[in-house]
C-alpha cells in the first residue's frame, strides 16, 4: 500500500488489517507515557487547503505519538495566495524533507494528483465531496469495537449524502466489512444515482429506525448551502433529525454516531449528543489510533501482506 | 535441515531454565515473564507452567517490538501485534523470553518497550537458542542450548502452539 | 518546380475510390489514372494509402490573439499540417474575440504568412461574445467570414439568434452553435450520472445540450436559415438532428474524435486530460455517435482542438480548464472508432466541413483541374502519440499507440506534410 487515497482501493482483508493494527495502537495511547519510537526521524507534513482543525490535529497527534516530526502547511499565510500552483506547493513540501503528506483539498481528485507528482506517500484527508478514508476507518473501528464485527449489522447513514465525502467513504467501508447500509435522505440530498452502489435507499428515517444497529448522522452543511436544498432547518430536523423521541425508538444496543462537528438541535438533539451511549467522543479518540495505523503502515516499510 | 533438538529436548530445556530462574531469584516472588512476539510468547507460557509446577504461578505478558525496531526501512513489517502485560512491572524482576538470540536487536527493542511500560528492578533474558553473532552488548542469563552457527545458516525454532510441532532445526539459508 | 506524381494509392474521384496515380502541377491536378507517365515528375510512393481532397477541420482553437502561451497560429498550423489538415476554421473566442472585420483579417493574414494551412476565421454572432447584441456581421462577411459562432458559450437569447439567422440567411452564412444551457449545466464538471455521483462532482445532464438544440431547430424552421450543431455528445441530440434532416431543415452537425472514443468512465481516474465540454457521456451515447457518423446523420468531424498549457492542466480535475487538443490524432481515432472507407472518411473530414464553411474549392473529389490540395492517409501504420507540434500537450492519447495517420499533405501543389514530417 503506497498511498491512502480512496476506500475503494482497499479490500476486506486490507480494511480488517488496518483495524487490527489500530487496536494495537489503542493500547499504546492508554499507557502512562503514550509514545513509541517507531517513526523517529520521519517527518509527517499536513497540508490542509480546506479548513479543518480536528482532522489535522488528529493526524499531528498520531504522528507525534509515533515520535515522528510534524510540519504544518497553512494556505492563508503562504505563497499559495501569491498564485503558486498546487503542484509547486507540494513539491516544495517534499523538498523540505517531508516523508509523508496528509492533504485535504476542496477539489475532487487533488490527493490523487499529488500522489502522481510526489515520490512520498500521500494520505487523502478529504478531497471535495469524494472521499475521506481515515474517517471511514475510524468509524469502522468504532463500530467493530462496540459490536465485535460489522458482519450483518444494519447501518443507516442519514443526511446530506450528495455532498458528503464521509458518506461516500463510510458506505464503502461498512459494506465491504459485511454490514448492510441504508442511505436515508430526501431526494435533493441523495446522489443523482446510486445505481450499482452496495446500499439501500430510503426517504424515511422513521421507517428505518426500529431495525438499525447504528445510526450515522451527517452534518447539515450550512456552509455548503445545505439549508438551501431544504426548505428550512426545522423541517430537516423534524424529518431526519435524531431527536430525543427517535432515540427512544431505537432498539436496545443500537448506537448513534456523528463525524463532528455537530449542529446541536439540527441533525442531533442536545440530549442525544451528550448521551453517554453516543459514540461521538469515542470516534475522536479512536481516530488518533487509526491514523497511527495508517502512518505506520505507509512509513514503516513495505508490508509483505 | 537437520533437527538438533526434538520435542523431548525442548521440554527438558524449559524445565531446566525454570529451575535456574528460581535458583537465581531465590523463588518466584516479584517475577513477571514477558514473551517477545511471536514464539517468545508460547515459550513464556510453557516456562510459567513449569514454574507453577515447581513452585508458584507467575504472571505472563506479551510484547510486540514492531514499534521499537531500528530497521523498519530495510525489513518488511508485519502486523502490529498486541502488547499486554497483566501486572505493573515497576520494581519487579522481568524475565524476557524469546526463541532465538542472534544479533541482539530484538532484545534491545524489547528493553526500550519495557522502559515505556515501567521501571523494573531488574531485567533478565531467557532464550531457547543462542546462535552467537551479537551486534550489540547483550547477553542471555538463561540459555536452552548454545548453537554456534555461521551467518549463512538458518536456525528454525518450531513450537506446537504456532507451527504444529516442537523442535529446533539448522540448515543452509534458502 | 517539377510536377509531383502520387503513385499507387486509392484515389477518391467523382466515380468513387479507385486505385490510381495522381499527377499534380502548381495550378492543379494534371492527370488521374492508373500507370501515369512519370517523365519529369517527382514520384512519391502512396501504395497502401488513401488519396483524397485536403482535410478541413471546422472547429479549432488557435488561441491567437491573446492566449499565445497555449497555442498560436504558427504552432496550431504545424499541428494541423501534422494531422494531415490543409484548412481549419478558427474559433473566435480569442482575446479580443473576433467580432469585427479587421480582427478576422488579422487571423487570416497570420495564417497566410505561416503558409502551412489555410486559416479561415469564424466570427462571433454577438459583439464581444457577450450575448447582448449582434456583432458586425456584414463587416465580418466582407472580411471573408462564413461561419458565425459564440463558441465557448451558447447564443442563449432566442430573439437574438433568430435575427442573426435571418440576417445571415440572406448572405448564406451559417450559425454554428455551442449548445450549453447555463441553468442546467450550472457548475457541472462531468456528465451527470453514475460517475459524477460516485466522485461527488456536480454533473451536466445531456439535457443541457438537447434543450438548446431543440429550441434552435425550431428557430431554424422559423427563419429558414442555416444551423450547425457543434460537438454533438448525446443520443438525444442525434435524434433531434435526424428529425430535422428528415424535415429538410438546413442543418449540419459535427462530432469530435474524443466523443467517439471515450465515455464518462474515463473520468474515474480524475485525470484532467478527460475534462472537456461537452463532457464525455454514457457508452450508449458513444455508440449512437459512432453510428450517426457512419450513416451521415452527423455530417463531419470537428476536433474542437482546445490547447491549454501543461501547467494549466496539471492541477486537480475540478480546477482544470475544459478542453483537449486533437488535430494530430484525429485521423487515427476516427479510423479506429468508426470503420469508415476512403469515400466516407474524406466526406466527413474534407467535403462536408468544406461545404458547411462555404469553402467552394475545397473537399472536391479529385479530378483533372481540381486544386492540388491533397491529403494522403496511411490507414494501417502504427505510431505513438508523442512529440506534439502543438504548443500544448493536453491530449487523452498522449503516449498511446495509435493506428492510421496522414502521411502526406499538399497545399496548392506544395508539400506541407511529407512522410509524416511537417515541411516547415
Amino acid at each position: 500500500m503506497r498511498h491512502l487515497l480512496d476506500i475503494a482501493d482497499l479490500d476486506r482483508a486490507d480494511l480488517e488489517g488496518l483495524l487490527d493494527d489500530a487496536d494495537g495502537f489503542v493500547e499504546v495511547l492508554a499507557r502512562p507515557i503514550p509514545k513509541v519510537p517507531a517513526l523517529r526521524g520521519k517527518t509527517v507534513t499536513t497540508a490542509f487547503f480546506e479548513a479543518s482543525t480536528r482532522t489535522r490535529l488528529s493526524f499531528e497527534r498520531a504522528a507525534k505519538v509515533l515520535s515522528a516530526d510534524t510540519m504544518t502547511f497553512a494556505p492563508g499565510t503562504s505563497s499559495l495566495s501569491k498564485g503558486e500552483s498546487l503542484k509547486d506547493t507540494v513539491l516544495t513540501l517534499q523538498a523540505m524533507g517531508s516523508d509523508l503528506l496528509v492533504m485535504r483539498h476542496q477539489a475532487v481528485g487533488a490527493a490523487r494528483r499529488a500522489a502522481e507528482w510526489l515520490s512520498i506517500p500521500v494520505v487523502n484527508g478529504g478531497d471535495g465531496a469524494h472521499q475521506h478514508p481515515t474517517q471511514a476507518l475510524l468509524d469502522a473501528l468504532t463500530v467493530r469495537r462496540r459490536f465485535g464485527s460489522l458482519e450483518g449489522l444494519e447501518m443507516a447513514i442519514v443526511g446530506d449524502i450528495r455532498h458528503s465525502r464521509v458518506a461516500r467513504s463510510d458506505l464503502l467501508a461498512f459494506s465491504t466489512l459485511g454490514a448492510h447500509v441504508t442511505l436515508v435522505a430526501p431526494r435533493t440530498l441523495l446522489p443523482v444515482t446510486t445505481e450499482g452502489w452496495p446500499v439501500t435507499v430510503s426517504p424515511s428515517l422513521d421507517e428505518v429506525l426500529p431495525a438499525v444497529d447504528v445510526v450515522y448522522l451527517l452534518r447539515v452543511q450550512t456552509e455548503r448551502g445545505g439549508a438551501s436544498v431544504f426548505p428550512s432547518l426545522a423541517e430537516y430536523t423534524s424529518r431526519f433529525g435524531m431527536t430525543r423521541e427517535r432515540r427512544r425508538r431505537l432498539k436496545p444496543g443500537a448506537v448513534v454516531m456523528h463525524p463532528g462537528p455537530m449542529n446541536r438541535g439540527v441533525e442531533i438533539a442536545d440530549e442525544v449528543a451528550d448521551d453517554p451511549d453516543a459514540l461521538v467522543l469515542e470516534q475522536v479518540s479512536l481516530g488518533v489510533a487509526v491514523r497511527m495505523a495508517v502512518l505506520f503502515r505507509l512509513l514503516g516499510g513495505e508490508t509483505d501482506v | 535441515m537437520k533437527a538438533l533438538l526434538d520435542a523431548a529436548d525442548l521440554a527438558r530445556a524449559v524445565r531446566r531454565i525454570a529451575h535456574e530462574i528460581l535458583e537465581r531469584n531465590r523463588g518466584a516472588d516479584d517475577l513477571v515473564l514477558v514473551g517477545i512476539h511471536t514464539r517468545g510468547i508460547p515459550l513464556a507460557r510453557r516456562l510459567a507452567a513449569a514454574l507453577a509446577e515447581a513452585e508458584a504461578p507467575v504472571p505472563v505478558g506479551e510484547l510486540d517490538i514492531a514499534l521499537y525496531r531500528d530497521d523498519l526501512d530495510r525489513r518488511p513489517v508485519t502486523r502490529v501485534g498486541a502488547t499486554r502485560v497483566p501486572v505493573p512491572i515497576d520494581d519487579r524482576v522481568v524475565v524476557l523470553v524469546d526463541d532465538v538470540l542472534y544479533t541482539g536487536r530484538s532484545v534491545r527493542a524489547a528493553l526500550d518497550c519495557l522502559a515505556d511500560l515501567g521501571r523494573p528492578r531488574r531485567v533478565e533474558l531467557a532464550v531457547l537458542v543462542d546462535r552467537g553473532h551479537r551486534e550489540l552488548p547483550i547477553r542471555a542469563d538463561y540459555v536452552g542450548k548454545n548453537l554456534p552457527t555461521s551467518t549463512l545458516e538458518r536456525v528454525s525454532v518450531r513450537l506446537a502452539e504456532v507451527d504444529g510441532e516442537d523442535g529446533v532445526w539448522v540448515g543452509a539459508e534458502q | 518546380m517539377s510536377d509531383i506524381l502520387l503513385a499507387g494509392g486509392i484515389v477518391t474521384t467523382p466515380a468513387g475510390a479507385v486505385p490510381a496515380d495522381l499527377r499534380l502541377g502548381e495550378d492543379g491536378i494534371l492527370a488521374v489514372g492508373p500507370d501515369l507517365d512519370r517523365d519529369g515528375a517527382e514520384v512519391v510512393d502512396c501504395s497502401g494509402c488513401w488519396v483524397g481532397p485536403g482535410l478541413v477541420d471546422p472547429h479549432v482553437h488557435l488561441r491567437e490573439p491573446g492566449q499565445e502561451w497555449k497555442e498560436d497560429i504558427e504552432s496550431g498550423s504545424r499541428a494541423a499540417a501534422a494531422g494531415g489538415f490543409t484548412a481549419v476554421v478558427a474559433m473566435p473566442n480569442t482575446d479580443p474575440p473576433i467580432d469585427s472585420g479587421h480582427l478576422a483579417r488579422f487571423v487570416a493574414d497570420r495564417g497566410r504568412r505561416v503558409g502551412l494551412v489555410d486559416v479561415f476565421p469564424a466570427g462571433c454572432v454577438t459583439a464581444g461574445r457577450a450575448g447582448q447584441r449582434l456583432a458586425h456581421l456584414d463587416e465580418l462577411w466582407a472580411a471573408g467570414v462564413r461561419v458565425f459562432t459564440d463558441d465557448g458559450d451558447s447564443v442563449s437569447d432566442a430573439g437574438l439568434l433568430r435575427r442573426a439567422m435571418e440576417y445571415l440567411a440572406d448572405l448564406g452564412g451559417v450559425v454554428s452553435q455551442h449548445a450549453e444551457d447555463r441553468g442546467l449545466a450550472g457548475a457541472g464538471q462531468v456528465h451527470e450520472g453514475e460517475v459524477s455521483a460516485r466522485l461527488g462532482l456536480v454533473g451536466i445532464p445531456g439535457e443541457a445540450e438537447e434543450v438548446v438544440v431543440a429550441r434552435d431547430l425550431a428557430i431554424t424552421r422559423l427563419t429558414g436559415g442555416r444551423y450547425h450543431v457543434q460537438h454533438v455528445s448525446t443520443a438525444g441530440t442525434v435524434a433531434l438532428v435526424r428529425a430535422a434532416k428528415e424535415e429538410r431543415l438546413a442543418v449540419t452537425a459535427e462530432v469530435t474524435p474524443h466523443h467517439l472514443a471515450f465515455d464518462h468512465r474515463a473520468v474515474l481516474s480524475t485525470d484532467p486530460a478527460f475534462k472537456m465540454y461537452p463532457p464525455l457521456r454514457r457508452p450508449e451515447d458513444v455508440e449512437a455517435l459512432r453510428r450517426a457518423l457512419a450513416d451521415g446523420t452527423i455530417d463531419m468531424v470537428g476536433t474542437d482542438h482546445a490547447p491549454h498549457a501543461a501547467h494549466e492542466k496539471d492541477v486537480p480535475f475540478e480546477d482544470a480548464p475544459r478542453g483537449v487538443i486533437g488535430l494530430e490524432t484525429a485521423v487515427a481515432v476516427v479510423l479506429e472508432m468508426v470503420g469508415l472507407g476512403p469515400v466516407d472518411l474524406f466526406t466527413r473530414m474534407a467535403s462536408a466541413p468544406a461545404r458547411m464553411a462555404g469553402l467552394a474549392d475545397r473537399g472536391r473529389w479529385l479530378a483533372v483541374g481540381e486544386p492540388a490540395t491533397i491529403t494522403v492517409i496511411d490507414p494501417a501504420t502504427t505510431w505513438v502519440a508523442e512529440g506534439f507540434h502543438s504548443r500544448s500537450v493536453n491530449s487523452p492519447w498522449r503516449g498511446r499507440a495509435l493506428r492510421g495517420r496522414a502521411r502526406h499533405a499538399l497545399l496548392r501543389g506544395r508539400f506541407t506534410l511529407r512522410d509524416g514530417e511537417v515541411q516547415w
